[in-house]
């Protein structure tokens, strides 16, 4: 029997793909094993390997096709004594495991559950918020050119610039040159800068933030990637003993001018030791900056300050958002100040804060609500530390509500702490107490349904306007 | 201290009269529970492109004669715990093909209820202490059951598994510095698979016998044929015995290979498919077992199809199991966060 050869999911965050070449033709024999085509992921190309025998009947996407669904039929693979004709018809589908299995779209459970919470899935094009309303932070001048890229080439491009600029600049960590990066983001960097400025780590985070430190105690300035930050705690001592404090205790000698960057946060589906954002938890050091950029825009901007910076930086990316695109200014040397927020969308009602992948939730929840009639200001902090508190505590003074959003655990949060500065400066013009927007305080399950529940949603970001809006 | 057992490159064809004192029964029995790893693999690996499985899945195959052999030196109570990279140990030891399955799809059904997933999955029954997914936190771990062994005084012996990448990692010497010291009966195998995730042991260290690094702290070791099953053994049950004995640590660098990329989502760039085709034509493990039970006449062809359809049915009533099982409830989600 016929059955469908299906476009496979090759990346936790995978939802599309480009077919990018067949290495087999129509008509050719295939074996277990043989290589069918190329398929490009959101992060690499993969080759796509045959799990069943037969023989290629007719190629349903041709090559080149951008935007294949994961699952769909890409073509169809004929069973010995089967010919052409067998192809013309609609592959049936097979109900259950068979043999042939792997072939066979077997209606999962789990679509459409597959990826984030909320309707818009996480790689629809730039989720560009609904046209913001002035008064918003202009970051550049009103008229400057721009061009659409990915937060991935944003930051790519900002280590680049630096790089060019300033050769003491450096890049360290696993992965990062041959390999091009764990999640692509250094992709490039080592044939334009060699194995002097882009350099593979062993798996020693301990061991290598430290080298780094000291790199930056002598004169260097380094750019740290951990493969993600759940790995930052085998180096945690480095960046808060070593890296934070050397500035103070050596009575302004002499500090630590290092970028530590990587993906914070939850990814999809890679469970509790993979899943953590520690924006909280950085946020409360002295002596370290903290930054965690929302849009292709804040990640360029940030970076460059963050490498220029004499302080260390800890760089909180985030992997859902490296494949969205935004609009970036052309301009020679862009760069957005640490401490400085930026009002996403003006609004009257109620005001939302929140930064990182926190901002889709919140700016999905503003145009819902503006729907509804609620007009809410949607604040992007962008960094956390120095923390631009009177650009909220403005805002507040005109709306009298303010709710937080972050994908952090709830005891010490980062909403916390803004709302007791809020009660502090603006007590007497709230109108309702402070809603502290978290992800669920649990570690992070593994199943696609417990998954979602942990995660923040629109849905609850829109409940919690209600409540101190009275609605 | 042993000497190395055997290099990492090609073996010549195995001669079944070179292979004194296996039973049939036994060499039927390795090829069956490595057969079962492989097509269990292989099915995970079919699910995933399915959308059934998700986020990070590292499958174990080409390394199956590692966790086989090893087994086979282990004795009811001992102890194990991994990385990651964890579906072949937990079926080497006994857990249930269903369970695995039915967690790496988040089903109620899975070991951790759906809420562990392919890196993290426990079976206190099966004495498999996990399933982690921080390069090289299982080390010291391992050390800590044996210190329990050692402590309640039980004869037992905790096998602690970790790659050639995470054998760099700082903590593996604070363990062997400990270990040593206080006598823990522990084995440290290093699966020296040559590659952590792109990189290649050569572009890791310049210390690229593993093994030996115990010597600086006095721990007795060997390197071993990983591709070879019954070398596997052999090797884990001088292991074991010296643990056994109060000697303290030992450490097996077991030479092996990993065929598929390092987790789903890997490109392979790093090394040439030439490689590994090679490493399968000449060295697989599971063809080295068939091909001495054929030539020494210990099975017939149909002997083993047999075993290969029995493997078949176990692996596909796991997958449809792992399909059948329902999400965990949603209070799930606020259960086992605190005892
Ligand atoms: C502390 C830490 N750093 C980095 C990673 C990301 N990572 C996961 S597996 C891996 C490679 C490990 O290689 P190896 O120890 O040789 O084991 P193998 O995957 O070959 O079984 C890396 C870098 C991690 N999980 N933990
Ligand atoms: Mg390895």
């Amino acid at each position: 029997m016929a059955t469908n050869i299906l476009m496979p999911a090759l990346s936790p965050t995978m939802e599309e793909g480009t077919l990018a070449r067949w290495l087999k033709k129509e008509g050719d024999p295939i074996k277990s094993g043989d290589i069918l085509a190329e398929i490009e992921t959101d992060k690499a190309t993969m080759e796509f390997e045959a799990v069943d025998e037969g023989t290629l009947g007719k190629i349903l996407v041709p090559e080149g096709t951008e935007g294949v669904k994961v699952n769909a039929p890409i073509a169809v693979l004929l069973a010995e004594g089967e010919d052409a004709s067998a192809a013309e018809a609609p592959a049936t589908p097979a109900p259950s495991a068979s043999a042939g299995e792997g072939s066979v779209p077997i209606p999962s459970p789990l679509k459409g559950s597959e990826g984030r919470a909320e309707p818009t899935p996480a790689d629809t094009p730039a989720p560009v918020p609904a046209e913001p309303k002035a008064p918003v932070t202009p970051d550049y001048p009103e008229g400057t050119a721009t061009r659409t890229m990915t937060v991935r080439e944003a930051l790519r491009e900002a280590m680049t610039e630096e790089m060019r600029r300033d050769d003491t600049v450096f890049l360290m960590g696993e992965e990062v040159g041959e390999y091009q990066g764990a999640y692509k983001i250094s992709q490039g960097l080592l044939d334009e800068f060699g194995p002097k400025r882009v350099i593979d780590t062993p798996i020693t985070e301990y061991g290598f933030a430290g080298i780094g430190v000291g790199a930056a105690f002598g004169g260097l300035k380094p750019i740290v990637e951990f493969m993600t930050f759940n790995f930052a705690m085998q180096a945690m001592d480095h960046i808060i003993n070593s890296a934070a404090k050397t500035l103070y205790m050596s009575g302004g000698q002499m500090g630590c001018p290092i970028v530590f960057r990587g993906p914070n946060g939850a990814a999809a589906r890679v469970a509790a030791q993979h899943s953590q954002d520690y924006a909280a938890w950085f946020m409360q050091v002295p002596g370290l900056r903290v930054v965690m950029p929302y849009s292709a825009a804040d990640a360029k901007g940030l970076m460059k300050t963050a490498i220029r910076d004499p302080n260390p930086v800890i760089f909180l990316e985030n992997e859902i958002l490296y494949g969205r695109s935004f609009e970036v200014p052309e301009m020679d040397d862009f760069t957005i100040p640490f401490g400085k927020a930026k009002i996403e969308r003006a609004g009257s009602d109620v005001t939302l804060v929140s930064f990182g992948i926190g901002m889709t939730y919140a700016l999905q929840a503003a145009e819902e609500l503006a729907r509804q009639g609620v007009e809410a200001e949607v604040i992007n902090l962008r960094s956390l530390r120095p923390m631009d508190l009177p650009t909220v505590i403005e805002s507040v003074k005109k709306t009298n509500r303010c709710i937080t959003i972050e994908e952090g655990w709830p005891q010490g949060s980062v909403g916390s702490y803004i709302g007791s500065q809020i009660m502090r400066e603006a007590f007497d013009y709230l109108d309702a107490p402070v809603i502290s927007l978290t992800g669920k305080d649990v570690p992070m399950p593994y199943a696609a349904n417990l998954e979602k529940l942990a995660l923040i949603t629109v849905a609850e970001v829109i409940d919690a306007v209600k409540q101190v809006t009275y609605r | 201290m042993a000497t190395a057992q055997a290099a990492q490159t090609a073996a010549p064809a195995p001669d079944s009269a070179a292979i004194p004192n296996v039973s049939r029964e036994e060499l039927l029995t390795y090829y069956r529970e490595m057969l079962l790893i492989r097509r269990f693999e292989e099915k995970a690996g079919q699910l995933y492109g399915m959308g059934l499985i998700g986020g990070f899945c590292h499958l174990y195959i080409g390394q199956e004669a590692v966790v086989v052999g090893l087994e086979a030196a282990a004795e009811e109570g001992d102890k194990r715990v991994t990385s990651y990279r964890d579906h072949g140990h937990m079926l080497a030891c006994g857990m249930d093909a269903k369970g695995v399955m039915a967690e790496l799809t988040g089903r109620i059904g899975g070991y951790s209820k759906g809420k562990g997933g392919s890196m993290h999955m426990f079976s206190k029954e099966r004495h498999f202490y996990g399933g982690h997914g921080i390069v090289a936190a299982q080390v010291p771990i391992g050390a800590g059951l044996a210190f329990a062994d050692k402590y309640l005084d039980n004869g037992r012996v905790t096998f602690t598994y970790f790659g050639d990448g995470a054998a760099n990692q700082g903590q593996v010497y604070e363990t062997y510095n400990m270990a040593q010291l206080w006598s823990l009966p522990v084995v440290f195998v290093i699966e020296n698979n040559q590659y952590a995730m792109g990189t290649s042991v050569k572009r890791s260290t310049m210390s690229r016998t593993y093994w030996e690094r115990g010597a600086a702290y006095g721990i007795a070791g060997e390197e071993v044929d990983g591709m070879d099953v019954l070398a596997v053994k052999a090797a884990g049950q001088r292991a074991v015995e010296h643990c056994r004995a109060g000697n303290g640590p030992y450490i097996l660098e077991v030479k092996t290979y990993r065929y598929r990329g390092h987790s789903m989502s890997d490109p392979a760039k790093y090394r040439t498919r030439e490689e590994v085709q090679k490493m399968k034509d000449e060295r697989d493990p599971i063809e080295h077992v068939r091909s001495i039970l054929l030539t020494g006449n210990h099975a017939t062809e149909d002997d083993l199809k047999a075993i290969d359809r029995e493997i078949k049915d176990i692996v596909n009533e796991a997958a449809e199991f792992s399909k059948e099982s329902p999400e965990p409830d949603v209070s799930e989600l606020w259960t086992d966060i605190v005892a």
